[in-house]
């Protein structure tokens, strides 16, 4: 029988410390719904989201009923949609991006993902028509999540995608800017992603997938930062070992949540993502958890040296309690969805370029960061490039998703609201790069890709 | 199924009667209680089991969360395998 202290613990996580899960995510795919009629293509799209998916809203309220631990979003990711309209028109493209939000809405999930291309070596004509398409369908739609992945370790930096990006967030930027350039916090430029990923912006179901699986993403940064905090002043492996038991049980939480909902929905459990999701709660912030290491201020020196413990310890403990992981698994630093670097950010303690520093230990990257409606597109590719090098050279996954928000300045604030939160614009730097990104072509794979 | 209650708040006369009452009713059989006050605040936590209860989940947490707000103590009941994959590999 569990005693009265374990079950106070997990309540007191629960209802104190924002334990929750973020999210669980169906992957479907939707590789048998090509066909030569947009209008047929549309109609197999709808009927098979809306077929898979028609419980999991259901399912997810029941569980999170009976277990008494909430479950914020609901969500569904699909096979990059770049591969089911392959021979279509932009036209076409937008016409599917918005027929996934009509489904997105019929089953009454938060989000959809997987307006996709993977063009890390090359386009299609299907890559090229979907990504003309980005702006237009994410102006028009408002549960859709864009990706589009430029480079990997093993191909190298596909650098005309990194032009055509900067080029498609700006755009994006102008088409939303009645929301302060909104649309581009569904957009995710990516290198090394993963086929798995249950979070948005950037989840897609991968081609390697199974026809239909449930992925889960945790949360509960605030339950390691309760935890840290009766270790003050103790060294760095007694961090480490504090880190590693919380994510240990946070994470048993996550496997529970997944199986439960594989069975109940009668799909395979996919993978749970070892993640610390942070939301702009107070009390819910990776950026206290730097801080209460000893750090005056996220993005004091030490923060990546903080940040690199937490997202390994995080891993270290997440890995043997659940039976399937994969996904991103790690902390995540999103700006403007964190507390801490909010106000970090504001008070001009954490800049991009150490937020730049911190994406090379930690999960992903450059994420929902405001920057100044006028920095340029060859700017923003040129920013994307630099991730994508951190990226393809350290075997990770990196990602930028930056908000040119129209008509604001440094200093200025941008209010998404929700999940999304509050975004300082951030400086970047004026040094013109346009020469440098107007070379396009390739950046070739590492050395290291060389592995066979 | 087995569900764990757990009650905290202020403490006055009636609480487990209150609590109580509504298993009964709802025809749940309780198999644990532990009840404690810490600084005044009641504290008790009870494993139930679920197997002969009638009608759904959902009404009986919310007859508890009901029965609670009359209480002026916080219920919630949560389905026991939350704790058990917390606490035990």
């Amino acid at each position: 029988m569990i005693n009265q202290t374990e079950i106070l613990e997990t309540i007191n996580m629960i209802e104190k410390e924002n334990l929750d899960i973020r999210t669980i995510t169906m992957g479907i795919s939707l590789l048998d719904c090509t066909s030569e009629s947009i209008d047929s293509l549309l109609t197999k799209v709808y009927d098979k989201v809306t077929k898979k998916a028609e419980n999991l809203v259901k399912v997810g309220e029941q569980i999170e009923a009976e277990y008494g631990i909430p479950i914020i979003n609901k969500r569904i990711s699909v096979t990059p949609i770049s591969l089911i309209g392959q021979g279509k028109t932009s036209d076409d493209f937008v016409k599917i991006a918005k027929t996934l939000d009509k489904a997105a809405n019929t089953v009454g999930v938060n989000f959809i993902g997987g307006f996709s291309a993977l063009v890390h070596k090359g386009f299609t004509v299907g890559d090229t028509a979907l990504i003309d398409a980005i702006p237009q369908a994410l102006s028009e739609t408002n549960l859709v999540c864009s990706s589009v992945n430029v480079g990997s370790t093993k191909a190298g930096i596909n650098m005309d995608a990194v032009k055509k990006m900067g080029e498609i967030i700006k755009q994006t930027a102008e088409m939303t800017k009645n929301t302060d350039g909104f649309g581009c916090a569904k957009l995710v430029v990516f290198a090394n992603a993963v086929e798995d990923n249950p979070f948005m912006a950037g989840a897609f179901h991968g081609v390697g997938e199974a026809e239909c699986v449930i992925n889960v993403g945790v949360s509960g940064p605030g339950v390691v930062k309760c935890a840290l905090e009766k270790v003050k002043g103790c060294d760095f492996q007694t961090v480490s070992e504090t880190v590693k038991k919380t994510a240990f049980k946070i994470t048993r939480m996550g496997n529970l949540v997944a199986k439960e909902a594989s069975k109940r929905l009668n799909v395979p459990y996919g993978i749970v993502d070892l993640s610390l999701a942070p939301t702009p709660a107070v009390g819910d912030s990776v950026a206290y958890i730097l801080e209460e290491m000893g750090l005056e201020k996220c993005g004091a020196h030490g923060t990546t040296a903080a940040l690199a413990l937490l997202n390994d310890a995080v891993k270290k403990g997440g890995i043997f309690a659940a039976s399937n992981v994969g996904g991103l698994s790690g902390a995540f630093i999103p700006v403007s969805e964190d507390a801490g670097m909010i106000e970090a950010a504001k008070s001009g303690a954490l800049s991009i370029e150490k937020l730049e520093a911190m994406t090379c230990v930690c999960s992903v990257g450059l994420d929902m960061i405001v920057i100044p409606g006028d920095t340029s597109a060859s700017t923003i590719s040129a920013i994307i490039a630099d991730e994508a090098a951190i990226g393809m050279i350290n075997n990770k996954t990196t990602a930028v998703r930056v908000i040119p928000a129209p008509g604001k300045k440094v200093g200025d604030i941008v209010e998404f609201g929700g999940l999304l939160g509050t975004g300082p614009v951030m400086k970047v730097s004026n040094l013109d790069s346009s020469a440098f990104i107007a070379r396009g072509g390739r950046i070739p794979a590492p050395i290291h890709s060389l592995r066979n | 199924m087995n569900a764990i209650i757990t009650v905290v708040g202020k403490d006055r006369v009636g609480i487990i009667c209150g609590v109580t009452t509504v298993l009964s009713e709802l025809n749940v059989n309780i198999l644990d209680i532990s009840q404690t006050i810490m600084n005044d605040i009641f504290t008790m936590i009870m494993s139930v089991s679920l197997k002969d209860m009638p009608g759904s989940f959902a009404n009986l947490s919310d007859r508890l969360a009901k029965e609670g707000e009359k209480l002026g103590v916080v219920i919630n009941i949560q389905h026991e395998d939350i704790f058990n994959s917390m606490h035990r590999i």
